[in-house]
């Protein structure tokens, strides 16, 4: 395999038992050759005491022991596969109403999702959901797989309708990039190797959808951000002076001598050197992890910006963020929370639920003031310091944020800047 | 003209660099657990370039089983001195003196479980509030829904169910007095991932892992080495084979398999048309369907 030119691509999984989302993983991780002979056997051990004939293909994705009494999938598991052409890592969310919470962890760091509809009931209220999440989440490619054709006679005409009344609810949302694609995760039409059985469909297989969809400009090269995680000073000889700004890129590109600001003290300096690892590089884009050293002696410290001059995020203590709410315990009100964002931490206020949104019939609620487990709403927020901010449609490494409950330390809710 | 994207090992390195920048960043006293295995090893060599030229803040944690090859050992003591980190040994016999833990009895007896004991005694006595690990969603099935950063309670335990949503690069490592984090920088990482890097950067790694001759018996489909800790049973005998293992663990339980892979370059090409899990040599896992499962939820790495 060459791998130097090989990308990493990321995708989610969306959908429920029963529109065969573990058979569809199942069959890609079967298909590409990346199940392992004792994988198989365990996988054929188990099918036999549940009395099924050959491998149940969804057994392979099915990961705790809950999950496996219950037949259900209860978090996010990932999976990997290779093929001769990429890498990837599949986000695998279970559907139900009640994951939300897990469908958007799934979606967060995707290039694609995968929605899977069953032929035999087209969209349903669980469609709508999915792809709702994705928009908001801007996953930039979606392909829609219409599965259990098998069971319609592989007929073009279901397939259509079902089309027409994704682009029909679809419309309302922004989405930039959707395929469609017939398929039989069941009997294998169209996920790694292309159906016999559906002449009259045009398009490519999923895996190769996957192999080919144009991802280098998934991540942002334009607004130059990079936020510092820490800061390199070795106590060491040959390096008494070395300060060294160790981040990853969220996006844009940085050039040695670029005039750089940091944020939020507003000191301008020169970017003087590069480093990834033990190596000086003349350039570094995002998503890359260096260490950045300026010409001048500035504090700089952990949670601080580094971008260029003529391109700045804006600086602000209030804003309006989609939130999502991820834990058991409601939102309460005027309770500080933590505030995350890139790699900066300050507290931080809900001071207003503009509106709830129903994301099954994307109808807006403004009366309903309540945030729970899984619910998505608008909210202001107001921040002790001003945060560095950019909109979540225009960069999702800096225009995302989680809140912390202080009395639970856990992470409670997921944000969107609007 | 640049292409201005990543191949996926290099995406791969990225992130790990940035979840072990944001260990260090986010906690008091983190350190890694180092088995002397090719992923621990892979981590300290990652934790390398986060810091550079700094040395690494890390220090090593092992878990001395006494039931070790000795290359590892040995490899070991070599690492730690080449990078200059401090080292930190927890000694499952130790734990067995005291009467923290009892040895296992019977034929299949090993000192796996009895790691956890040791590992959480280690991590308590030391103040650790971070322990760093190598490992990887592919490994196992439990395993393919670990967190970046890892939430154990104070008894050292992690419940499956009550996990932290890890959303972005938004890593939420807040805990309470008594409780630490496991964190996983490689947890995107296959078992071919590795060793294409571990290649690529020409790492050492212990000649364990390359193809040698060696006294083993055949036992439950993987051949077992000889050594001082071994009981031949009935029917058993010992003969040489050139093997390699895949996966270091105790000498008491880690398989061999039949290879002529002597060189990096050569593994590599044998992994890529391997058709058995590299874990399937490992005895540990072989107990029981949820083996890794309930091991994990009581501390284990």
């Amino acid at each position: 395999m060459k791998i130097d030119k090989n990308q990493l691509l990321r995708f989610t999984t969306a959908g429920s038992v029963d529109d065969g989302k573990s058979t569809l993983i199942g069959r890609l991780l079967y298909d590409s050759k990346s199940i392992f002979e004792d994988q198989i056997a365990a996988v054929e051990n188990s099918s036999k005491q549940k009395g099924i004939e050959g491998v149940d293909l969804a057994m392979f994705t099915d990961g705790l022991k809950d999950e496996r009494e219950q037949g259900i999938t209860i978090d996010v598991a990932y999976r990997y596969f290779t093929t001769p052409k990429r890498k990837f890592i599949i986000a695998d969310t279970p559907g139900h109403i009640q994951y939300t919470r897990n469908m958007v962890t799934g979606a967060s760091t995707a290039n694609a999702a995968v929605i899977l509809i069953d032929a035999r009931h087209g969209v349903i209220e669980q469609t709508k959901r999915h792809t709702f999440i994705s928009s908001l989440l801007n996953i930039p490619h979606i392909i829609v797989c219409v599965n259990k054709m098998d069971l319609m006679d592989y007929d073009e005409k279901v397939f259509n309708d079902i089309v027409n009344q994704f682009e029909e609810f679809s419309s309302k949302l922004l989405i930039k990039d959707v395929r469609y694609i017939p398929i039989s995760a069941l009997e294998g039409d169209n996920v790694v190797n292309r159906s016999e059985k559906m002449g009259w469909f045009q398009g490519s297989p999923l895996l190769h959808e996957l192999e080919t969809l144009h991802i280098s400009s998934d991540i942002n090269k334009i607004d130059a951000r990079f936020p510092v995680q820490t800061v390199i000073r070795p106590q060491r000889k040959g390096f008494e002076d070395y300060r060294g700004y160790a981040g990853r890129i969220s996006s844009g590109i940085y050039r040695v001598g670029d005039e750089v600001t940091v944020l939020p003290t507003g000191f301008t300096s020169k970017i003087k050197s590069i480093n990834a690892g033990d190596q000086e590089i003349e350039e570094a884009f995002a998503p890359m992890s260096v260490a950045i050293t300026l010409e001048d002696d500035i504090d700089i410290s952990r949670g601080d910006m580094i971008v260029k001059k003529n391109n700045q995020p804006e600086m602000s203590q209030e804003f309006d963020v989609m939130l999502c709410w991820l834990n058991n315990s409601p939102v309460k009100p005027r309770t500080k929370y933590t505030i995350m964002h890139t790699s900066n931490e300050q507290k931080a206020l809900i001071k207003e639920v503009v509106y709830k949104m129903n994301v099954n019939t994307f109808k807006r609620d403004s009366e309903d003031q309540d945030l729970k487990m899984n619910d998505i709403a608008r909210v202001k927020i107001k921040t002790s310091h001003r945060l560095m901010l950019d909109a979540y449609r225009d960069n999702r490494n800096t225009g995302s944020i989680i809140l912390v409950d202080d009395s639970t330390k856990e992470t409670v809710a997921a944000g969107m800047i609007v | 003209m640049s292409t201005y994207y990543l191949n996926y090992l290099e995406e791969l390195e990225s992130e790990a660099i940035f979840i072990l920048r944001e260990v260090w960043a986010q906690f008091q006293n983190p350190v890694i657990l180092f088995s002397g295995g090719k992923d621990s090893i892979l981590v300290t060599h990652l934790a390398k370039k986060a810091f550079h030229p700094a040395k690494i803040p890390f220090a090593l944690m092992h878990v001395d089983t006494g039931h070790n090859f000795p290359e590892t050992i040995q490899f070991r003591d070599d690492l730690v001195e080449k990078f200059g980190v401090r080292l930190i040994v927890g000694s499952v016999q130790e734990s067995i003196d005291q009467g923290r833990v009892a040895e296992e009895k019977g034929k299949n007896a090993t000192r796996n479980a009895l790691q956890i004991t040791t590992l959480l005694d280690a991590i308590e006595t030391n103040k650790v509030d971070c322990a760093i690990g190598g490992g990887r969603r592919d490994e196992e099935k439990a395993r393919a829904k670990e967190r970046f950063f890892s939430h154990r309670d104070e008894f050292g335990q992690w419940d499956p169910k009550n996990q932290r949503p890890e959303l972005w690069n938004l890593l939420n490592g807040k805990y309470f007095e008594g409780e630490h984090f496991r964190a996983f920088p490689i947890s995107n990482w296959t078992e071919m991932d590795v060793w294409n890097y571990l290649t690529k950067e020409k790492i050492e790694i212990p000649s364990l892992y390359l193809a040698h001759d060696r006294e083993v018996v055949r036992r439950n489909g993987s051949w077992i080495p000889n050594s001082e800790y071994l009981k031949l049973e009935e029917g058993e005998e010992i003969v040489t084979k050139k093997i390699r293992f895949r996966t270091l663990g105790d000498i008491t339980i880690t398989g061999g398999i039949e290879s002529d892979a002597d060189t990096m370059e050569k593994i590599v090409e044998e992994v890529s048309t391997m058709r058995e899990t590299e874990r399937g040599n490992r005895t540990d896992d072989k107990r029981s369907e949820t083996a890794m499962e309930d091991r994990k939820k009581e501390g284990y790495f």
